[in-house]
């Protein structure tokens, strides 16, 4: 495989940015802003030059490697710390690096009067350093380390406005998820690694057809827990929403174009590992299925338009993960869809943040209402966004997320089809409550306070926007144009035969248009007809009140994870202090009568304690015995 | 009738002689030294047969040999590695302990009387620490290398009793202190009677107290099973409770809590590496061939340890009980290298154990600077907002609670996966699900005080970070880079522990 040099300075300059603004403190102040946004920009640049290098050679001569240096070595087992740059990730590199180049251009602006923005973009380096670790690990064990980067990178900048009382618990809520899925991957890696014997990609890839199923379906279903938490999908969803409590930037970078679509990278990444192992790849299916159904009907009901649109990440990170797990047809629009998704959902969330800035911070839609007029700038950028994420064309959406519902229909029986109506359910219901945004924030009658005076934003804001509109316009239609990205990633992925056509390509596009023209009737009717009520009404349906609440899943986290974790805990403090103690301590109490000077000091304990030890080691004789007889 | 003079061996034996040498020489100085000069005079001397032991130790890397002392003391590749790790962790300990300001100015008063008072206030500060240290250090270094079962238990109680003292020491909540050196020798000396009982009976199984009569005994299966399998039974009680593990582990919350931090530190990171090493040795060669006997044993004691360590850690409000419930945890994932039974378990011990003693160290450092007018502040509840006060003390201490809690890019993370993989690769693949699982719980009370310590607003109430002396900063600073740099370019270590990590019969 070609080596190459220079993969190394894509990561290295975001870290060296993050590290120089750290170090430097508050004598950063007046350039840091600078400087970070310039690390991003130096490393889209490189990862510009690494494409045009990629283009040059020959379809399977493209993937370059970089060995940084031996990493671990116990016994025979060895891992380098190496990069690998091939078709699939290059894609991510330049979403990352370009994605947050605008971002940190837009934060210039929209974290101006924060005098801890140096911090701000410290960390925003440091995520942008960790992503690319993520993507351009060799092994799943340097992919790790950029997993856990990243989520380090998140919760620094979740909690950078932790003067915010609901900070703490989105934070540990956002962790513990997140918890459970790095859990996942770190048992896949661990199953790997006995069952394989290595835990590079390219060692995996080679040893998979000598592997047993059961161990690859163990791998497949530990890397979906793992992409469950970092990308936010059913069961461990629950933390996105929550999330939202960080600046916006944050969200639109992290929380909509990269982090989350962590998930998504990784499984297309193993996709060797789930083309062999089918009942792991049904299971992704399945998620991503009830995901994208469970994201779009929360996005119904929420008045915060930050986490009505967490829902709607949820929801479309649904679609690439239903599309990554129908096998080798599907890796390609799983990917085109982040991508597309990439733009115009990082799109919409600085229209959010843009239109929070012009109103005092207020997240609240219903007390929004016709800032067209004021915000034309904004209100175009995230108009031509919602069109593309509805999925009209010629925009964005159109071409990706339709040729994930085509797949799903046609592949094959059953499951096809009801795999192909979650999907095209799910364009109705994100075309209803999209358009639900719209209407709420900028047509209408305004419903804002009266101290409040909507204004558009600054240039070093808007403009970002405007890239990424222009992005949600046509990147769909340039990846898909001949084909392009499905050509670009086919040598990373197995050759697959002909499948069933169920249904006409064209037949499929107008199904889902005629979708999405009800859902955005339906909107219409509800809430351009009527007057909106500034305050969430009391009086809705069951189905609405379970909906705002997140379809129970702070409940369900609660009754499942939380309760009986404590109960184990409480329990085993109170054995360990009272039970036994107390036992053996009300022994001691009556030999030693009325000292009550001495129990003071001693109270018996050491008595307990040596009791204990004399337990043990009659249970040390009786294991032995055991195994012994 | 033939005498002839035993062979000792000098030069093996000589880190240890340098240290006794050195503890002697202590004794004298706080005996004749003027109190204005005993304290740097005591460091010096400490500091300086640590240093040299520790080249000695380099000196003799390469030598293999089990005649030293007539046998009695094996100097072997796995040896001078697990000496070399007793004595940096000592040194970076020392520098701690040379903070006079943790210890009681007269121990042998009585808590609260005028005599007490009198020499706190004239300053007579006694400092017979450093020679107990270094006495308690010469145990700590005899205990893995010693090659039968009466020099094991000599070095076992060489390193106990001055532990013992030394956990009595506090100056503040003496009594606290006093109460749990008193719980650890008591209980002490019930395990070390188990010990000897384990002794007496391996001794009646094979009619030989060294390792290597032992393991032929196992071997050629001579004996008696009941015997054999009872001595296995005690032994591994006295060694199980020196290393902590559940249910022998209930005096170390206790004594962590009330002995002087500057000792848990040194305490917690060296017997540590010293039990361990001990037990290591013992179970992979006299031991290894009846594997089939104690490796259930152990494989319960071990996940019992971590997963219980791991969850009532969860539940403590003290920083030094959490620390000393990680340290039973840590415990427990340190027993896969145990069972592992193979080279690479070995390797991976030795490394988890290196790694583990520096990041102590290194927390437990950060816990002496953290202060109120009283003293120590180790309720959690006011660590709150330390982030915001003093943002690098913060920052060190969750770089160490990271790398307690494995996350990668610290020795840490290097420790766990190598010993677990190790432990997996030799078919004991129950134990490891238990430690990935309690690792996982673990990683929540970690990081539940670097969010208390970073994103909580702080209280106030008088608590604040004493500037560090450039002792204690040293320790600090030393142990962080260990830890990061063992995390990112672990290769040249783990190779070097590669071509040294066997054993010799």
């Amino acid at each position: 495989m070609t080596t190459s040099n220079s993969l190394v300075y894509l990561i290295a300059l975001p870290l060296l940015g993050a590290i120089i603004l750290i170090l430097a403190g508050r004598r950063a102040d007046k350039w840091g802003h600078i400087l970070g946004t310039l690390m991003s920009a130096s490393s889209f640049v490189v990862g510009l030059y690494q494409l045009s290098q990629m283009l040059g050679r020959s379809n399977q001569a493209r993937p370059v490697t970089q060995k940084l240096f031996e990493w671990i070595s116990v016994g025979t087992f060895k891992v380098d710390a190496a990069l690998l740059l091939d078709q699939l990730s290059i894609c991510f590199v330049l979403l990352i690096t370009g994605v947050g180049t605008l971002i940190h251009i837009y934060s210039i602006s929209y974290m101006s009067h924060d005098h801890d923005r140096r911090r701000f973009f410290a960390y925003l380096n440091l995520f942008i350093a960790a992503m690319l670790l993520l993507v351009l690990g060799n092994s799943y064990l340097n992919l790790y380390v950029g997993w856990e980067g990243v989520g380090l990178a998140s919760y620094l900048l979740i909690g950078f406005w932790n003067q915010k009382p609901a900070y703490a618990t989105a934070s540990k809520k956002a962790f513990v998820m997140n918890r459970i899925g790095d859990m996942g991957l770190s048992f896949a890696i661990m199953i790997a690694f006995a069952s394989v014997g290595t835990v590079s990609f390219e060692g995996i890839k080679e040893h998979v057809h000598h592997t047993s199923t059961g161990a690859l379906t163990a791998i497949g279903i530990m890397l979906l827990v793992a992409a469950t938490g970092k990308s936010a999908q059913f069961p461990l969803q629950a933390w996105l929403g929550d999330a939202m409590a960080g600046p916006t930037p944050v969200s639109a970078l992290i929380h909509a174009a990269t982090m989350v679509t962590a998930g998504v990278y990784l499984i297309t990444r193993s996709s060797f590992i789930f083309d062999a192992a089918p009942t792991a790849q049904l299971l992704v299916v399945i998620v991503g299925a009830i995901t994208l159904l469970f994201g779009a009907l929360i996005g119904t009901a929420k008045d915060d338009i930050k986490k009505a649109l967490a829902a709607s990440t949820m929801s479309q990170i649904g679609y690439m993960i239903l599309g990554a797990g129908l096998g080798p047809v599907g890796y390609a629009f799983a990917i085109m869809h982040l991508l597309t998704h990439g733009f115009f959902k990082a799109g919409m969330f600085l229209g959010a943040g843009s239109v929070m800035h012009g109103m005092n911070d207020e997240v609240n839609m219903r007390k929004y209402g016709a800032l067209r007029k004021f915000m034309p700038i904004t209100f175009a950028t995230f108009g031509l966004g919602y069109l593309a994420i509805l999925g009209v064309p010629p925009f964005a959406g159109f071409y990706s997320k339709d040729m994930i519902i085509e797949t799903a229909f046609n592949s094959g029986g059953t499951k096809g089809i009801i795999l192909g109506s979650v999907t095209l359910l799910g364009a109705g219901i994100t075309a209803f409550y999209m358009t639900r945004v719209m209407i709420l924030t900028f047509t209408g009658k305004s419903r804002w306070d009266e101290e409040v005076h909507p204004h558009e934003s600054p240039l070093l804001m808007w403009l970002p926007m405007a890239v990424l509109a222009i992005g949600s316009v046509s990147s769909g239609f340039l990846l898909s144009r001949g084909d392009a990205l499905v050509n670009w990633l086919a040598p990373l992925f197995e050759e697959h035969g002909e499948h069933s056509e169920l249904l006409k390509p064209i037949v499929v596009s107008g199904l889902a248009l005629m979708m999405v023209a009800i859902g955005v009737a339906i909107a219409f009717l509800k809430y351009s007809r009527q007057e909106v009520a500034s305050v969430a009404p009391e009086d809705v349906s069951v189905f609405t009140k379970i909906a705002r609440q997140d379809l129970m899943q702070d409940r369900f986290n609660e009754a499942v994870f939380m309760r009986p974790g404590q109960h184990l805990t409480q329990v085993l403090v109170k054995t360990d202090e009272a039970v036994i103690d107390g036992a053996v301590r009300g022994v001691g109490q009556m030999a030693m009568g009325s000292g009550a000077l001495l129990r003071g000091v001693q109270s018996g304990f050491v008595r307990s304690y040596a009791a204990l030890i004399l337990v043990g080691a009659v249970l040390l004789i009786a294991a032995i015995w055991v195994v012994t007889n | 009738m033939e005498f002839s003079a035993p062979v000792l061996n000098y030069t093996l034996l000589s880190p240890m002689l340098i240290l006794l040498g050195g503890a002697l020489i202590g004794v004298l100085v706080e005996a004749f030294v003027s109190k204005a000069l005993r304290p740097i005079t005591q460091l010096s001397v400490t500091l300086g047969s640590l240093v040299l032991a520790l080249v000695q130790v380099w000196k003799i890397r390469n030598e293999q040999s089990t005649g030293a002392a007539m046998g009695s003391v094996v100097i072997d590749g796995p040896a001078v590695l697990l000496q070399a790790s007793i004595l940096i962790i000592s040194i970076i300990s020392v520098f701690l302990i040379a903070d006079t300001e943790q210890f009681t100015a007269l121990a042998a008063s009585l808590p609260g009387s005028e005599e007490e008072r009198h020499a706190l206030q004239t300053g007579n500060q006694v400092t017979e620490v450093y020679p107990l240290t270094l006495f308690a250090v010469a145990g700590m270094l005899l205990f893995p290398v010693s090659n039968d079962l009466i020099t094991l238990f000599v070095a076992l109680e060489m390193l106990s009793l001055p532990l013992y003292l030394m956990a009595g020491l506090s100056r503040r909540r003496r009594l606290a202190s006093q109460e749990s050196a008193l719980k650890y020798f008591l209980l002490g000396a019930f395990s070390s009677a188990f010990f000897l009982f384990g002794a007496a009976f391996l001794y009646g199984y094979s009619a030989s107290i060294t390792f290597a009569g032992i393991r032929d005994a196992v071997v050629g299966s001579g004996g008696n099973d009941v015997f054999l399998l009872i001595g296995i039974a005690f032994l591994s009680v006295g060694l199980l409770f020196k290393v902590g593990a559940v249910p022998f582990h209930a005096w170390s919350p206790d004594v962590y809590q009330g002995a002087p931090t500057p000792v848990t530190a040194f305490m917690a990171a060296a017997t540590k590496v010293a039990a361990f090493g001990a037990m290591l040795r013992i179970y992979y060669t006299s031991f290894a061939n009846a594997q089939w006997s104690w490796t259930p044993m152990l494989t319960i004691i071990a996940i019992i340890t971590m997963v219980f360590g791991s969850l009532v850690a969860i539940a403590q409000r003290d920083v030094k009980r959490m620390l000393a419930y990680s340290s039973i945890a840590h415990a427990g994932f340190l027993l896969t290298g145990v069972i592992a039974l193979n080279k690479a378990g070995l390797e991976a011990s030795i490394f988890y154990l290196f790694a583990y003693g520096i990041t102590t160290v290194g927390g437990f450092a950060i816990v002496t600077l953290v202060r109120d007018s009283a003293g120590e502040v180790t309720d959690l509840n006011r660590w709150k907002g330390l982030g915001k006060r003093s943002p690098w003390v913060a920052t060190a201490f969750a770089g160490f609670l990271l790398s307690f809690a494995g996350i990668p890019l610290t020795s840490g993370f290097i420790g766990k996966f190598s010993i677990f993989s190790a432990a997996y690769e030799s078919g004991a693949k129950s134990v490891v699900i238990a430690g990935v699982l309690s690792s996982a719980i673990a990683a929540f009370f970690y990081i539940r005080v670097i969010v208390l310590m970073f994103f909580t607003d702080p209280v106030e109430d008088g608590t604040s970070v004493v500037i560090p002396s450039s002792l204690t900063s040293v320790t600090v600073i030393f142990s962080m880079i260990v830890t990061i740099a063992l995390g990112v370019f672990p290769a040249p270590v783990l190779n070097f522990i590669s071509t040294l990590a066997t054993f010799i019969r």
